[in-house]
């Protein structure tokens, strides 16, 4: 459960910092329903390969884009080395 | 023949002050500029280099600003070699410098014959005849590949001087630039054709050190690159020197820098000057703001300035003869000379924002660095800055900053704070896009050998 956290916080954050307003996140709202637009995304993803050193999108083969909240903190699940929760 | 006979560097400098008085200094050594009309740094008479294609390699700046200053007028040619030049660039070099002889420290490449110089100025019978308009040929840095040899003369290269220093002997001009490169040679040439003296950087010695020896020697004019100066300004010997005129060049000089300077050097003339190695200098701008004013486009004057596309042009007698080895030439049909470094006009007032070919896409919005850097750096915590751009699987890229802190323990105490600060401040000034997704604080940032940022690819 690392990433669902920092995942979240991380969300929280940038869309404070973005003065962007965020829907209450659940894992079936599509990402595109968050209140957060693609360069948001885009911090989240850097903030986070910060965070927990990795970037699922580049090192995952074939992924699938996510389309959901759900789908997104899966992938980063998925593609967690796992010795990265502490 | 309508053209004069040609003059020398010797001839000007001679003119220009008493030679007793004045001085050049390295790091281990001192010359005396009268010791040069009673001897010689070079092992060779100067006869056996007359019309010659000199490569000029020494390890350290004073041979090699002796050997300069013996060889103008006399060499058909002298290709100044920076210290940092790879071995491998160096072939090429030779071969499109058609190199007859080298003059160095120590003999590093075979190409004809070899001739020592040194700080040593050894007593020999020398006759100062100038029989040569000499190409001053100077390697331009390039990121990647093969150095350029640009091509200048003696009098391309001192369009800018103004005639001999008010200070005369009592100038003493210095810089963090090797002399080798455009920008340390303008100090070079200031100080030889004003009249001055000189005090030359090592690569090798520390900031602190080097801070000291301008103090001692008197420094009253410097120049350096904004890197240059963040460093300096991080030392504790800065102020062991008091110049009375402080210059920047090389890269975009941001208010943040500027207004550093001015805290440190209240008394100085603080200017920022805009040069390139194939375009020349174009200006200096002594009001304390960066960039420069709307009206320097287009004036009537020795230098013409234009922008085309964005980028600045130039035309005037500094701009180089060309490249050697017939590689083209940045120079458009109407002779102005294109930088490829961008600018913004904004408020009556041109800011540079970053070179042609740095811009990061960010989804389809374009970003220089430079412009980032210079509103990071406005924070008052900020020393420098390195902005770049990390790949990102949403928009393609997304910038990113290092940042090197005030502070002398080299990391911030609060750093999350310290981050949400600088993109706050990052977000009052630039679009959402430019701001860093990330803040990375580091202890120091890598600068060249030509005292500018190093930006890796």
């Amino acid at each position: 459960m690392l990433a669902r956290s920092e995942i979240v916080s991380v969300v929280e954050q940038v869309a404070a910092e973005q003065s962007k307003t965020l829907a209450p996140l659940t894992d079936k709202l599509g990402l595109l329903e968050t209140g957060l637009d693609s360069l948001c995304f885009a911090i989240i993803v850097a903030r986070l390969e910060d965070r927990l050193g990795f970037d699922p999108f580049s090192t995952a083969e074939d992924t699938d884009f996510p389309v959901t909240v759900g789908d997104f903190i899966r992938l980063y699940e998925q593609a967690s080395p796992g010795d990265v929760a502490a | 023949m309508s053209q004069r006979e040609p003059t020398s560097l010797w001839q000007k400098l001679s003119e220009a002050g008493p030679l007793h008085a004045r001085w050049l200094r390295g790091v281990t050594a001192d010359v005396n500029l009268a010791a040069l009309s009673r001897g010689s740094s070079l092992g060779a008479p100067l006869d056996e280099l007359r019309g010659a294609s000199v490569l000029i390699a020494a390890r350290d700046q004073l041979p090699a600003a002796l050997a300069l200053i013996e060889l103008d007028g006399v060499a058909r040619r002298v290709v100044l070699c920076p210290p940092d030049l790879a071995d491998e660039h160096l072939p090429a070099v030779i071969a499109t410098g058609e190199i007859d002889a080298v003059v160095g420290d120590r003999c590093a490449a075979k190409a004809g014959r070899f001739v020592r110089c040194s700080a040593e100025i050894a007593p020999a019978h020398r006759v100062r005849r100038a029989s040569e308009r000499t190409e001053w040929v100077l390697l331009t840095s390039g990121t990647t590949g093969a150095p350029k040899l640009t091509a200048h003369t003696l009098c391309t290269l001192s369009t800018a001087m103004s005639g001999p220093d008010p200070l005369g002997a009592g100038a003493v001009w210095s810089t963090f630039y090797d002399m080798r490169r455009y920008g340390g040679l303008q100090i070079f040439l200031r100080a030889m054709l004003g009249g001055g003296s000189m005090v030359l950087s090592s690569a090798a010695e520390p900031v602190g050190d080097f801070l000291a020896r301008a103090g001692a020697s008197g420094v009253t004019h410097i120049s350096g690159t904004p890197s240059h100066w963040r460093r300096a300004l991080m030392s504790a010997s800065l102020h062991k020197m008091a110049p009375r005129y402080v210059r920047l060049s090389g890269e975009i000089a941001d208010q943040a820098v500027l207004e550093h300077l001015r805290s440190a050097f209240p008394d100085a003339d603080l200017a920022h000057a805009f040069a390139s190695t194939e375009a020349g200098v174009a200006f200096a701008v002594g009001d304390g703001l960066a960039g420069f004013p709307a009206s320097y486009i287009g004036r009537p004057g020795a230098v013409d300035l234009r922008v085309v596309d964005g980028s600045l042009r130039i035309k005037s007698a500094g701009n180089a003869l060309g490249y050697l080895g017939g590689v083209a030439f940045p120079r458009d049909e109407d002779g102005y000379v294109d930088t490829g470094d961008m600018v913004e006009l904004n408020d009556g007032r041109y800011h540079f924002v970053g070179r042609r070919g740095g811009i990061i896409n960010i989804g389809g919005q374009k970003v220089h660095p430079e412009e980032v850097e210079a509103a990071i750096n406005r924070h008052p915590s900020v020393r420098m800055s390195l902005v770049k751009a990390r790949r990102n699987p949403i928009t393609g890229a997304v910038v990113v900053a290092d940042v090197v802190v005030n502070s002398p323990a080299g990391a911030p105490s609060n750093a999350d704070a310290l981050k949400g600060e600088i993109l706050e401040f990052c977000r009052a000034t630039l679009a959402r896009h430019k701001v860093p997704a990330t803040i990375h604080f580091v202890p120091a940032l890598e600068v060249g050998a030509a005292g500018k940022l190093a930006r890796h690819a």
